[in-house]
């Protein structure tokens, strides 16, 4: 299976979310530089963490009109699995792939350290096998990670389970004191509508040795691999054709 | 009285900010985009109007609200 | 030899109303002395014109020459059987590191434009080293930082209550607080946003560096011996091309500046003032990785201080050739720009690129797709010149190797200050303090004060601000004695760690640039690591005045000698002159940045107690000596005595028992007792970050035989709790390996003392037959929130779980 990893000028976790990938038994990543214009051999699009166009203007401004960014939106909507990890987040909330925003952190400091969240939604295309309240131990490293949404927006994303991770405490409780950065609701990462689509602040990719303090990052990349799977069983045309 | 404090940086000074800008303005089909600088606009509401407090103002602008290492200044003052 | 003035020169006349005449003011403005300019006459057979004097002023600076301290820096042991590429002769060191692979690293101060604009000067500094780096071949992996500033917080050290005074120290404060968040954010924002981790560093408080931060960065880089880029202008014809960032009138002459004192007018040379681009400098490390993996490069070489004169001059000067450049070729960000402007101007994120003739295109084409400006500015001749045209004039010819290589080199006087040289005719070492003879303070306060002390304190308010998990290698994060990285792809694990204690060179040159080494190898041991290779940064006042010449003569010597000792070449580094303010010199602070490696990632070892039970040892004695100390400093007010002694062969003995000791699986923490000696270093120890420790430890030898209990009765209690003496080592062990580490222990010889055992939520000592007890959160919060409320305010400090 055959995941992109978009390189933006500025993208700084490109490489660390191809090694992280290529570490999972299934999966295999590459490079799209972001002046391609189509991502059609591609199961899955990962847009990395990192300062693209050096965030410049604001977070993801600029990267949101780079070219492969008329492709990532196209296979979004046509339902191709999209993540966006701190960054990525911020690009795809630029580009209108998902609602809200990510404004400085309330500390107005950048933060780089490990944090707790937990799972608010069981079974998503992205937390496979994670019940709700499955605690994951994940990296973060940003400046403008606080994410806000208007009143109605966060009605929405409420209503219809789209808020993925929270931050929260190691018991798994959502208290101020876990939110590192201000977000709203301590949120850490969001589903569009349609669920193929989610970006969060902390890094997966960071998380996927044990020897750097957790692996559970992997388990998003393993998720994303399983709900392909599955989807295409579903579709009646067998699991995907395994690259080495 | 209001102030409007506009700061920018020196002319000599490099703005990675605004040569960013201007690349994607450019690339997004506006060659005629000769040069962007990026800076900050502050609305300052203040009580009574006098020359000492002008003169403060001033003096904060200087020392706060531009780096004078890097950035000028400029206040407009606006009379209600 | 000499000159005859090409036909087509435009001579200094010429320049029209431009470029002013050379008259000896302006050649002592240049910062050359008569006898200097004799010989720049000399070189080039005439006079030079106002380019060429521009030029050779910042190629005979200092900082591009070190004309004053490269005498000195021959002592340091530079050779060793790793060593691929040694000191001096590019633009960082590299050193094998097995199985094909080599790590390229270097330190580099950038404390006089910190001073000025401390965001974009520390944000510039690591922006240049990281150039460095991967000049050289090499992917950057990760950053260290060794940073000085004024105190931050409103102790201030014996003075009367007046008035006056008070209110200068707050100012003072609120300075040196700016100057160090400026940093920190400038450091962040460079580092973060290119995507290089900051794992590690150390930071110093004290008031000789109010006005004149340090700032020294580090970086290393990792390579395959095939890709190793050289700086030099090879192949005659060869085409030069100018890649990155374009020219702007940034840091005129910012290498002359920095071989200046900085006096209140200095903050009239704003304009020298460069702003750094990381965006820029991600792109151009990538499309420079990108060229060099493709074979089309002959030469490479970065544009740092002295930009475009040092980068063309140095690489036709290694490679024994000419090189000729056309200005008006050269990418320009301002209109009607001299060539002296451009030619000194140190805009950031450029790189000279001599690329093999016939690959033309494999440039062009990879700085395109990175768009990065790349221009084709010139070629290499073969007749030993730098030749640099403008627009058919020639604006500067000279002979490239003489300029860099002709450089007056000089032995200034050195004279050891008054109290130093009556101790040294009266027998070597000063007397030592006597500590019953210190005003009587409450030594259960004094930990506290000590944990509290910004110096000593947790640096998290800064390290949380650098991204340092960013290229997924960092082990061991900032926090512990040395950070470890892990390079995946080479599968090598690397331990750094950067140190010097600038109060023990104070007192003694000597004795703080062996214990600087000592130390930074004792940090790679406790990581599990043995030590490879220094870069060292030497950072001290103006070399005419004799006593900071002195002072730079002997911790070289001391440094050279510990290097020898436990086999680490200095690989290269940096000196840094001139660090002097209007209220003096800096303490002497030859950093040192030490690299090793750890053979098995079950090696890997920190700082911190791991479970309750688990016995403590210390490898090395209690020591005795409160000279230099910061309990001194911190409780008492003074910067006094002489400073712990290191006998290298005991230390090396030490470190090589405890390391063994890791490597058989016995070692569960070890901690290095440096600042704060001990009691410090055992509160440190259960600090764990995933969770607090208590411990009962008896340091009056209860657990050890009778003979040494008696000798440790009669220290004074705060000299057995916060004496500095060096080659000790904290370790903690299983109970059932307890027994085989202290048989190992006897048989190397090493001495050593159980001192108790972890459990408890108390750090309980017990010293000189008297109790101390400490509930362990209260230590923690100290130690853990005071810079932040030092610069935020109480209510911003993280709360303490409890135990």
């Amino acid at each position: 299976m055959k995941f992109a990893v978009i390189q933006f000028p500025g993208s700084n976790c490109d490489q660390d979310c191809i090694a992280a990938i290529n570490g999972i038994a299934g999966l295999h990543a590459e490079y799209v530089w972001h002046k391609e214009t189509s991502l059609r051999d591609f199961d899955a699009i990962v847009l990395p963490g990192g300062f693209a166009y050096g965030d410049y203007l604001r977070c993801g401004a600029i990267a949101r009109f780079s070219p492969i960014m008329r492709a990532v939106v196209s296979d979004a909507r046509a339902g191709k699995l999209v993540l966006g990890t701190c960054n990525g987040f911020q690009i795809l909330c630029e580009a209108g792939l998902l609602p809200g925003a990510l404004v400085r952190n309330r500390s107005l400091r950048f933060v780089c350290e490990m944090v707790t969240t937990r799972v608010e939604v069981a079974n998503s295309p992205f937390m496979h096998g994670c019940s709700e309240g499955t605690l994951l131990r994940l990296p973060i490293a940003h400046g403008e990670g606080c994410f806000f949404a208007d009143p109605e927006t966060l009605r929405q994303l409420n209503r219809d389970r789209q808020v993925i991770l929270r931050y929260s405490d190691r018991q798994g409780r959502i208290v101020p004191e876990a939110n590192p950065n201000g977000s709203i609701e301590n949120i850490a990462g969001i589903c569009n509508h349609e669920r193929n689509v989610f970006g969060l602040m902390p890094h997966p990719d960071r998380a996927s040795d044990a020897r750097l303090g957790s692996a559970d990052g992997a388990k998003i990349f393993r998720s994303m691999m399983e709900t392909i799977n599955a989807n295409r069983a579903e579709a009646g045309s067998g699991p995907a054709k395994q690259v080495a | 009285m209001k102030a409007k404090v506009i700061v920018t940086p020196k002319k000599t000074v490099l703005d990675p900010q605004g040569n960013a800008v201007r690349d994607a303005m450019r690339h997004l089909g506006m060659p005629e985009v000769r040069n962007v600088r990026i800076g900050k606009y502050l609305e300052i509401d203040l009580d009574g109007k006098n020359v000492d407090l002008e003169k403060r103002l001033d003096d904060l602008c200087r020392d706060l609200l531009s780096n004078p290492v890097i950035e000028e200044y400029s206040i407009e003052r606006l009379s209600e | 030899m000499t000159l005859s003035t090409p036909k087509d020169f435009a001579g200094p006349d010429n320049f029209g109303v431009l470029d002013p005449a050379v008259t000896p003011k302006l050649v002592a403005e240049h910062g050359l002395t008569p006898e200097e300019f004799e010989r720049i006459k000399k070189i080039l057979g005439r006079e030079p014109n106002f380019t060429e004097l521009g030029i050779f002023s910042v190629m005979w600076s200092e900082h591009c020459s070190y004309k004053n301290s490269r005498r000195e820096l021959k002592k340091l042991p530079t050779t060793g059987p790793n060593i691929l590429v040694k000191a001096g002769e590019e633009n960082a060191g590299v050193v094998d590191i097995g199985d094909g692979w080599a790590i390229a690293f270097k330190i580099e101060s950038h404390n006089h434009p910190s001073a000025i604009e401390p965001f974009q000067g520390a944000a510039t500094g690591v922006g240049g080293i990281i150039r460095d780096i991967f000049t050289m071949g090499a992917r950057p992996e990760f950053c260290l930082n060794s940073l000085r500033f004024g105190p931050i917080v409103g102790q201030v050290c014996n003075l009367p209550a007046n008035k006056d005074r008070k209110l200068k120290t707050c100012t003072t404060i609120v300075t040196n607080r700016r100057l160090f968040t400026g940093v920190v954010s400038g450091i962040a924002h460079y580092g973060n946003c290119i995507g290089i981790p900051t794992i590690g560093g150390e930071i110093y408080f004290d008031e000789s560096f109010e006005g004149n931060p340090l700032v020294n960065v580090f970086c290393l880089g990792v390579l395959r011996y095939e890709q190793l880029a050289r700086g030099a202008a090879k192949g005659i014809g060869n085409p030069v091309f100018y890649v990155g960032a374009e020219t702007g009138r940034d840091g005129l002459a910012g290498a002359t500046f920095a071989s200046r004192e900085l006096t209140e007018e200095s903050r009239e040379d704003r304009p020298a003032v460069q702003v750094g681009d990381p965006f820029k400098e991600k792109l151009l490390l990538e499309a420079c990785l990108e060229l060099l993996a493709r074979d089309a490069v002959a030469g490479i070489q970065d544009m740092g201080a002295a930009g475009l004169t040092c980068s063309t001059c140095e690489t036709a000067s290694r490679g024994g050739s000419g090189i000729e450049i056309d200005l008006a070729k050269v990418p320009k960000r301002e209109p009607g720009m001299t060539p002296y402007e451009i030619l000194l101007s140190e805009s950031q994120e450029r790189m000279l690129i001599i690329a093999k003739r016939g690959q033309e295109s494999v440039v062009r084409e990879i700085f395109d797709k990175w768009d990065v400006p790349c221009a084709e500015i010139g070629r290499v001749t073969d007749d030993g010149m730098m030749r640099v045209r403008n627009n058919g004039t020639i604006a500067a010819e000279i002979p490239a190797k003489p300029l860099t290589e002709e450089a007056p080199l000089y032995e200034r006087e050195a004279k050891p200050p008054v109290a130093t040289r009556l101790w040294r005719v009266s027998g070597g070492r000063p007397t030592r303090l006597w500590p019953q003879n210190l005003p009587k303070i409450d030594n259960h306060q004094a930990l506290r004060q000590l944990l509290r002390d910004p110096t000593i304190a947790s640096k998290n308010w800064v390290y949380h601000q650098y991204d340092h998990s960013v290229r997924t290698g960092t082990i061991v994060k900032p926090g512990s004695d040395a950070a470890v990285f892990f390079v995946r792809y080479a599968n090598k694990i690397l331990a750094a760690t950067t140190d010097c204690n600038s109060l023990y060179c104070a007192l003694d040159p000597r004795e703080g640039g062996k214990a600087a080494v000592a130390e930074a190898a004792r940090n790679l041991t406790c990581s599990g690591a043995k030590p490879l290779a220094v870069t060292d940064n030497l950072n001290f006042g103006n070399p005419y005045k004799p006593q900071n010449f002195w002072q730079l003569r002997e911790a070289v010597e001391g440094i050279a000698e510990a290097c020898r000792a436990f086999g680490t070449p200095v690989t290269g580094g940096n000196v840094s002159l001139y660090n002097e303010s209007p209220a003096g010199v800096v303490d002497p602070t030859p950093t040192i940045a030490m690299v090793g490696l750890i053979d098995n990632e079950r090696h890997i070892t920190t700082q911190w107690f791991k479970n309750d039970g688990d016995a403590i040892i210390l490898a090395g004695e209690i020591g005795d000596d409160l000279g230099g100390s910061q309990f001194l400093k911190v409780c008492h007010g003074r910067k006094e005595g002489p400073p712990p002694h290191v006998d290298l062969a005991h230390e090396i003995k030490i470190q090589n028992a405890v390391r063994d000791l890791i490597r058989e699986g016995l070692v569960k923490s070890a901690h290095d007792c440096s600042e704060g000696g001990l009691a410090v270093a055992l509160a440190e120890c259960c600090f764990n970050p995933e969770k607090l420790f208590g411990i009962d430890v008896d340091l009056d030898g209860s657990h050890s035989p009778a003979g040494r209990q008696e000798e440790t009765c009669r220290r004074h209690v705060a000299t057995v709790l916060f004496n500095e003496s060096q080659s000790r080592i904290v370790i903690s062990t299983a109970p059932a390996n307890l027994e085989k580490t202290m048989s190992i222990l006897r048989e190397r010889d090493v001495p050593f003392q159980q001192l108790g055992k972890v459990g408890g939520d108390e750090l309980q000592i017990r010293a000189n037959r008297e109790t101390f007890r400490w509930p362990i959160g209260d230590l923690y919060d100290d130690w853990w929130n005071s810079i932040r409320r030092a610069l935020e305010n109480d209510s911003s400090a993280e709360r303490i779980p409890s135990l």
